[in-house]
């Protein structure tokens, strides 16, 4: 992340995106495969580290070796196997949504993972109850822990969907978008955008 | 390719700002809007650290206002700075010269450097 100043003077935080070029490698039809969706290719990498299906697939698209291949639905616009995406796709766009694999925490206390407060100082004198989730819910009535009750458990690591991160830059040269705000991830990781 | 390198170049020719350095006292102009009007306003004091670099880069400026310290810390790449003068170079041993915040009156003294 950095920050760039708006018109105003404003101090904006904002991450700094590389998106594409990503090349179309194939077209899904409902014909051919029952549904409808275009597979996108990014992120170049060396050809002796692809295995020979991928490198006959990639030829038929005309395009080097790619790290990341991902279907994906619902575009507006047909594409050929061939095609090149790059940022000035989002062109004309203000608002943008950005899903991807949030960093992983491990197993993590409610705290930590549901915002508890835990108790602080107030453990009347108890000395391992600084961070503890206290009651579980009733005694008799209902007997038993109702489904979905917040505990410790693996914190992170999962996909995230971020809505509405405000477009503030566009380099064509490089390819990089600018958005406000943070994005799911740690630095290096993939995203998906959309409009 | 760093992608933030990228960016800080872009932004780096926008706006560039004169060498100083930690112990240099200097003169921040800096624009204060107050509704739709704007005005210069002048903070002179002892640079105390310059950190971060790129966009994101920021200096400390200390001053004495009477008997109180008074510190800000600006952004460098902030647009509402106007200009910086800078005073005098001061001769310190240390890129951050926090130790100037306990010291008063002679002892805070900063010798100039000689060219």
């Amino acid at each position: 992340m950095t920050s760039i100043y708006d018109a105003d003077g404003k101090n904006i935080p904002c991450t700094v995106i590389q998106a594409g070029p990503c090349v179309v490698t194939q077209v899904k039809s409902e014909d051919s495969d029952g549904y409808a969706a275009v597979q996108l290719a990014f992120d170049d990498k060396k050809e002796k580290n692809t295995p020979a299906a991928m490198k006959g697939h990639f030829a038929k698209a005309k395009t080097t070796p790619k790290r990341k291949v991902i279907e994906l639905k619902g575009f507006v616009k047909d594409w050929k196997p061939g095609d090149v995406i790059t940022v000035d796709y989002f062109n004309n766009d203000i608002w943008l949504d950005v899903s991807g694999i949030t960093k992983g925490k491990g197993f993590q206390g409610v705290v930590k993972r549901h915002n508890f407060s835990g108790v602080n100082d107030a453990t009347h004198g108890q000395h391992n109850r600084n961070r503890a989730p206290g009651s579980l819910g009733a005694s008799s009535y209902p007997s038993r822990v109702f489904k979905g009750m917040r505990m410790a458990g693996q914190t992170g690591g999962k996909k995230v969907k971020i809505l509405n991160l405000r477009v503030m830059k566009i380099i064509p040269e490089n390819n990089l978008l600018i958005l406000k705000g943070s994005v799911p991830g740690s630095n290096g990781s993939y995203l998906i955008i959309e409009k | 390719m760093n992608l933030m390198d990228v960016v800080k170049e872009k932004y780096a020719a926008e706006n560039s700002l004169p060498d100083f350095k930690a112990g240099d006292t200097i003169t921040v102009h800096y624009k204060i809007k107050e509704g739709s009007k704007e005005r210069i306003q002048q903070f002179r004091g002892t640079v105390l650290q310059r950190r971060g670099n790129g966009n994101t880069e920021t200096f400390t400026v200390r001053k004495m206002s009477g008997n109180v310290g008074v510190e800000r810390i600006f952004p460098s790449a902030s647009p509402f700075i106007d200009k910086i003068d800078i005073n005098k170079r001061g001769r310190v041993r240390r890129a951050r010269i926090f130790y100037l915040r306990k010291l008063t009156g002679k002892r805070a003294r900063i010798q100039e450097k000689k060219y």
